[in-house]
């Protein structure tokens, strides 16, 4: 299971935090017009939060982390106990390998090139796949959103693919493409591509007309509304569908390479599984677990970097 | 009462700046900067006014007035060329306006600045539409935060300013554009009473130092008075009445008589 990977993604956030927003009343407004200065800098009072001190925050953060490596380290320890006590109460955790016995398996195969390898190839196909489903979801999900036109010719072939599971595809592109590797990002590009173009559309209808007024008021065309006001005004929205079309895509290319793999995690995993290695596979399921929490906590990152611009509560830092 | 049709045609173009001449030295064009000239407007099929007629001179601060519902951001709104009459023509500089141009800037009531854009990136959009050069953006910008009153703020971002800060932020960003009316929605209208005054004192005090022909929406008879040259009254689908308001734009001058008439209009 990919439990501990679960619990460790929370503890992502402490380390974000944002930084204090700047020093309050530390500038001089209005100094050059007549008799604004005080003004402006009456209104500076309540135009920034407080930020909660660089220490107290600190502190805060090392608890964070403390519990949440805690939690974990409790997870391996129940784990630890279950299966080396013999547990067997309805679930059968004596046939479970212990994680010293999980983790002396995993030092043996860092010291392979395979698993490496295995690592490389899933990755590079998830990056692939889920590189064009980005593109792709969040060009078409502007475009149906935007055009009457292109959502009346897109959308009716779009929503009944849409239902089918992107594995369930896997026959068709083995079918279709030459290779099985084209087969698998193919996959994984379809499993990502329509929850982004979902979010998108929602994204783009959900934007306060506003912004786009203003910007056609200072003479802007659709490119500077597209450019200046949708794209970034859709961002919180198109990251909320990244990060969903992150996990279904992690799910389908594990999945494909069960099926049709020569190499990948995905392909190792069921293959120690076949041989009956459980203590591989258990490896298998937790590279599997990292990775993709590794690959959806930078999407995390790279999400709350974007939108900084977000109003939020004070000295809440998600 | 007024013929709801009051029109003012004629007498107008001469009266705002021969008005004001004494007290302001805001410069004024001869000619006309925006006239409505049969002008019917409505969302969808339902009309919301007929006829409008009303010439404003360039240079000009005229205040729409009238109560909720009566149509004022809709006049405003099609001027602006956002929305296309069901009737007439909106013209400015003696052209029909077939769409928003940076000739005409809009101030909202509601927050219009991008909220991803610190202060100066949103004072610099107009000028980065207009395609001009990145280092003239910058000095623009910069002057026209300082003349608003916000030097110092020019990396934070709407959400870390006041409401009264973020429509100072929507002056100079209109400003900046260098545009020949600027087109005002209820701008003051969420801001609590102090900084609504000092908001108003700013306007005037900003528009004292451009050419740029103002049409300004307020339900607030007292800010129409103060800010107006002349006051135009909404009322029932039509123009009501069109009043000059004399000089000087101080708060404390005596409008009493103009004040009653506006409410009774009203």
């Amino acid at each position: 299971m990919s439990t501990p990977a679960l619990g460790a993604a929370d503890a992502l956030s402490p380390g974000t935090a944002t930084p204090a927003s700047g020093t309050p009343g530390t500038a001089s407004p209005g100094a050059g017009t007549t008799g604004l200065g005080a003004t402006g800098t009456a209104s500076t009072d309540d135009g920034a939060a407080p930020a909660r001190t660089g220490r107290g925050r600190t502190a805060a953060g090392a608890r964070g982390w403390a519990v949440r490596l805690g939690s974990l380290a409790a997870f391996v320890a129940l784990w630890q106990w279950l299966t080396t006590a013999d547990v067997s109460a309805g679930l059968r955790f004596d046939r479970l390998p212990s994680p010293t016995e999980v983790a002396a398996e995993f030092a043996r195969q860092l010291g392979t090139g395979t698993y490496y390898l295995d690592l490389a190839q899933s990755t590079i196909r998830i990056i692939t796949g889920f590189a064009l489903a980005a593109v792709a979801g969040i060009a078409l999900g502007v475009l149906v959103a935007r055009s009457r036109w292109v959502a009346d010719v897109l959308l009716p072939p779009i929503e009944v693919v849409r239902p089918i599971p992107a594995i369930a595809l896997v026959p068709i592109a083995i079918l279709v493409f030459p290779t099985d590797e084209q087969g698998i990002v193919f996959i994984t590009f379809a499993a990502a591509f329509f929850p982004i173009m979902v979010s998108t559309r929602h994204a783009v209808r959900a934007l306060p007309t506003l912004w786009e007024d203003a910007v056609r008021t200072m003479g802007g065309g659709r490119a500077h509304v597209l450019w200046n006001v949708v794209l970034p005004g859709t961002l919180p929205g198109v990251f909320g569908g990244l990060s969903v079309g992150m996990g279904v895509a992690w799910i389908c290319v594990i999945s494909a390479e069960m099926i049709s793999g020569e190499f990948g995690v995905g392909y190792r995993t069921w293959h120690a599984y076949t041989v009956v290695d459980y203590p591989a596979v258990l490896v298998g399921m937790t590279s599997i677990g990292v990775l993709g929490w590794v690959t959806s906590a930078s999407i995390e990152l790279l999400g709350r970097r974007l939108t900084r611009w977000l109003p939020r509560a004070e000295g809440n830092t998600r | 009462m007024t013929a709801p049709t009051a029109s003012t045609t004629g007498s107008t173009t001469a009266s705002p700046a021969a008005m004001t001449a004494g007290t302001e030295s805001r410069r004024v064009d001869a000619g006309l900067a925006i006239r409505l000239d049969g002008v019917a407007l409505g969302y969808g099929r339902r009309a919301i006014l007929e006829d409008l007629r009303l010439d404003i001179a360039p240079g000009e601060v005229l205040v729409l007035v009238g109560p909720s519902g009566s149509g004022k951001s809709t006049v405003l709104r099609a001027v602006a060329g956002l929305l296309a009459p069901h009737a007439g023509r909106v013209l400015a500089q003696g052209v029909t306006v077939s769409g928003p141009s940076p000739d005409r800037a809009m101030i909202f009531q509601d927050d219009a600045l991008l909220p991803w854009r610190t202060v100066r990136r949103n004072v610099e959009l107009p000028l980065r539409i207009r395609g001009v050069p990145r280092r003239e953006r910058g000095t623009v910008a910069e002057s026209w935060i300082a003349r608003v009153g916000l030097a110092g703020f020019e990396d934070r971002l709407p959400r870390e300013l006041s409401g009264g800060m973020r429509q100072r932020v929507q002056l100079a960003r209109s400003l900046a554009g260098a545009p020949r009316a600027v087109l005002m929605d209820e701008p003051f209208g969420a801001l609590d009473a102090q900084t609504r005054g000092e908001m108003q004192r700013l306007l005037l005090d900003v528009l004292h130092g451009t050419s740029a022909t103002v049409v300004f929406v307020t339900h607030d008879v007292d800010e129409a008075l103060l800010l107006a040259d002349r006051v135009v009254v909404l009322r029932r689908g039509g123009i009501g009445s069109v009043l000059s308001v004399p000089g000087p734009r101080t708060p404390d001058v005596d409008r009493a008589g103009l004040r009653a008439r506006i409410i009774e209009e009203l």
